[in-house]
């Protein structure tokens, strides 16, 4: 019977996350029928059956976390033996027979247990009756910890030994299937050999300060490793409410590790500049009066992007990825314009930004912005890129810096416009004028160089009809 | 300590058993001038005359009918099956019978009746011929199950079924009668419902009985030897009664659970021995418990077939890699 498997949708995807079901068990579905929304590190797209048939099994529930050539579902060709063998009906042994020794038999035999207690009574030895017996008691009842993932998230002894040992389980990959953790993955936390460091271990409120004994100061509390009873929540102020766990987005948690990673590892430097945008607002309204009622208009965004993009050939090393100790100089000029979405950040990329004209920037920007939004991006239109620019313009940002996006050499953080007095000749006018800061990686690129590339950038822009030349 | 042969054993418990106890008498077909088709009671006749080792003519449900009315009336009756694929024709008075007369009766009759015979199959003797029926006799409450494996269990097994107030139904491993081992001397009874642990071990629990626990030994060598794997091996023995308990002691112990079996895997024993560990042991569980049976088709007979059909130390190492989850 056909698997269907979590397919890899870009060279950096090693796990993906089955988001939502969009056929059931023993949905008759089509090739090509779109079966599944998943979510990769930056994107959720919809993934299509490779057969048609019927949806046999789902394998893995909504929100597991599942390594790429793993099976989450299994399509059954349409002669009716996978429904037959499901429910376990008599059809079922002819159906298995057929397939040999191998057989898997799909259904779930459900045996009205007989208690053994009884069975183990001589016969006559009193009244039996046909009664189930009742599951041994557990133990300790056992929290689903942080995971909360799905069903398949951790074995039963993981989760009973994580509850007893306080450990925290949505801090630790799971090596089984569909990411399941397995006792191998939990035991060099139990055995003590591995502390486990909770994502915000802080010192335990100490009860001399309850006691108002303000000549022992809590900050000499040593540092512990929070107790099962606060493991996955920071240490807080006694009697205020307690803060509520919130399930990270598979693209915050992403995102979140490539900026710790970038902002730890990167020699940041910083260069801004104050670009007048007199004439390119000028310009634009001039362009965007020529385009027809409902036409795509072209954006200031839009105009900083070709203006980088026609800037960079000019200065390579902006146009550069420090990795692994080596410099690499890209031909390519592919603009990353950052998204903002509810769950967190994307940078789909315009590729050749610098050989497209100021109208097909325009339109491909808008595309990649929409579908951002949407979570239809494909991986290869975000996996990539030479250089990124990100635009806080639209709201009010005066300026900011923005963290570079690894591997790229440099970022462009772009503020508003905004109308303020400016010294003309001799006299004070009124002026637009825009703040561009580039945030810059030391080890492929100097300050100077970066002047001289905002200094290329603002000619483009004061000059705006050379963005229509370039 | 003696070593003798599985045959040996058994047929020293039923000749302990009738020397002991002048009640004990044998039925079946061919088991008196004939001595037995596999030489269970060779001889007996001659020791104890035709009055105490009854030959029969073919007729399973005949004289399983009258062993249960002489068990009835105080007698102590062991039938012979030839083999338990013969016993679906006396399944009735097994069943309706047997089973129920101590019920029936509010506890006045009590049917201290043994049968025994070869289970089972791995021997080319084809579809009809090659049923495991533990679970299948197993599943009636009145009866009681018992699968030995060893020379030792099935002549102390024998010893404590021939005593035993109620039907006996104890399946002996046709493949085994030529293997030997060593036998206590004397009255050394094995009791109903205790599993054997064959071999210790740490890291996974193998769990079968009869001819299966060999292979288990097997395969829990090969684990130890090439993957560092201790398995600990559990002869269930006793199949109802039925002892949970050093099952999950051993689940508890290891984590993971590999059940294997020669009959088929729907309504099993192994389908009850997993329900028991996930319902008693849940949470001490890192991974499914894994079930090998014989295949779901009638008993092939070419060998090729056959052995296919059946379970063999590489299914049974692919299971345990399974619950390991080891890539083996």
């Amino acid at each position: 019977m056909p698997m269907m498997i979590m397919p890899k949708m870009g060279d950096g995807m090693e796990e993906g996350t089955l988001l939502k079901w969009l056929k059931a068990e023993g949905d008759e579905v089509s090739q090509g029928d779109a079966i599944a929304e998943i979510e990769t590190d930056k994107v959720s797209l919809e993934i299509e059956a490779t057969e048609s048939g019927t949806l046999a099994r789902l394998l893995v529930g909504e929100g597991d976390v599942v390594p790429i050539g793993q099976p989450i579902a299994q399509i059954g060709a349409d002669d009716g033996s996978v429904t037959a063998s499901a429910t376990g009906d008599a059809a079922a042994t002819t159906a298995l027979a057929d397939t040999g020794a191998d057989a898997e038999p799909t259904g779930q035999t459900v045996v009205n247990l007989k208690s053994d207690a009884e069975a183990s009574e001589p016969a006559g030895a009193g009244a039996s009756t046909a009664t189930s017996v009742a599951p041994a008691a557990t133990e300790a009842p056992v929290p689903t910890g942080g995971s909360g993932n799905g069903r398949f998230r951790a074995s039963p002894l993981v989760k009973r030994l994580a509850s007893e040992h306080g450990i925290d389980l949505t801090q630790i990959d799971g090596s089984g299937p569909g990411g399941r953790i397995v006792k191998d993955d939990v035991m060099p936390f139990v055995t003590g050999g591995q502390k486990q460091q909770p994502r915000a271990a802080q010192p335990e409120p100490t009860p001399v300060a309850a006691q108002a004994t303000p000549a022992a100061p809590a900050a000499e509390a040593a540092p512990k490793i929070a107790t099962s009873s606060q493991v996955s929540a920071p240490a807080r102020h006694v009697g205020r409410p307690e803060p509520v766990l919130r399930d990270l987005p598979r693209i915050r948690r992403v995102t979140g590790r490539r900026m710790a990673e970038s902002k730890q590892t990167v020699p940041h430097f910083y260069v801004t500049a104050e670009i007048a945008m007199d004439a390119a607002a000028a310009f634009r309204s001039e362009v965007n009066a020529q385009v027809p009622e409902g036409g795509a208009r072209v954006s200031f965004n839009d105009m900083i992007v070709k203006a980088a993009a026609l800037a960079l050939p000019q200065h390579r090393d902006l146009n550069a990825s420090f990795e692994d100790g080596e410099l690499y100089d890209h031909v390519n000029i592919d603009i990353n314009i950052a998204v903002a979405l509810d769950g967190g950040l994307i940078a789909p990329f315009i590729a050749d930004a610098d050989q497209k004209s100021l109208g097909a920037v325009s339109r491909a920007s808008k595309d990649l912005i929409g579908r951002a939004k949407n979570g239809g991006l494909k991986p290869e239109e975000y996996q990539g890129g030479t250089f990124t620019i990100s635009n806080l313009g639209m709201l009010d940002v005066d300026e900011f810096i923005a963290v570079i996006n690894p591997p790229q050499a440099a970022i462009l953080a772009v503020g508003a416009i905004v109308r303020t007095p400016v010294v003309s000749g001799n006299e004070i006018v009124i002026g637009q004028r825009m703040k561009l800061t580039v945030a810059a990686d030391h080890r492929a690129v100097d300050g100077a160089e970066v002047a001289r590339f905002l200094q290329t950038v603002r000619g483009y822009l004061e000059r705006p009809m050379t963005l229509a030349l370039g | 300590m003696a070593v003798m042969t599985y045959r040996d054993a058994l047929k020293s418990a039923l000749a302990d058993e009738m020397e002991r106890d002048e009640s004990v008498v044998l039925i079946g077909e061919d088991i008196g001038l004939y001595g037995g088709t596999h030489l269970i009671t060779d001889k007996l006749i001659d020791r104890f005359g035709k009055k105490r080792v009854i030959d029969t003519p073919i007729a399973e449900g005949g004289f399983t009918g009258a062993a249960i009315g002489m068990a009835m009336n105080g007698m102590k009756p062991v039938v012979e099956m030839m083999t338990w694929n013969f016993s679906f024709l006396a399944s009735d008075q097994i069943i309706q019978n047997a089973a129920k007369l101590r019920y029936f009766s509010g506890g006045q009759v009590s049917v201290p009746i043994v049968i025994r015979g070869p289970n089972g199959g791995g021997v080319q003797l084809s579809a009809q011929h090659t049923h495991s029926l533990e679970g299948f006799y197993g599943q009636f409450p009145g009866l009681k199950v018992v699968a030995p494996a060893t020379p030792e269990d099935v002549k102390g097994m024998m010893l404590t079924a021939i005593r035993d107030p109620d039907p006996v139904i104890f399946m002996e491993a046709g493949a085994l009668y030529g293997t030997k081992g060593e036998v206590p001397e004397g009255d050394a009874t094995v009791p109903f419902g205790k599993a054997r642990i064959a071999r210790e071990g740490s890291d996974i629990s193998l769990i079968s009985y009869g001819r299966q626990v060999n292979l288990l030994l097997k395969v829990a060598d090969q684990l130890a030897k090439e993957q560092d794997v201790q398995a600990e091996v559990i002869d269930l023995r006793s199949i109802r009664p039925f002892d949970s308990e050093t099952i999950i002691e051993s689940v508890k112990k290891t984590n993971r659970a590999v059940v294997v079996q020669e009959q088929w895997r729907w309504f099993s024993v192994a389908s009850e021995v997993a329900a028991i560990i996930q319902e008693h042991a849940f949470d001490y569980l890192d991974a499914p418990v894994e079930r090998v049976s014989g295949a779901e088709v009638p008993a092939p007979y070419a060998r090729n077939l056959e052995i296919a059909a059946f379970p063999g130390v590489s299914q049974v190492i692919e299971a345990a890699n399974r619950a390991l989850y080891r890539k083996g």
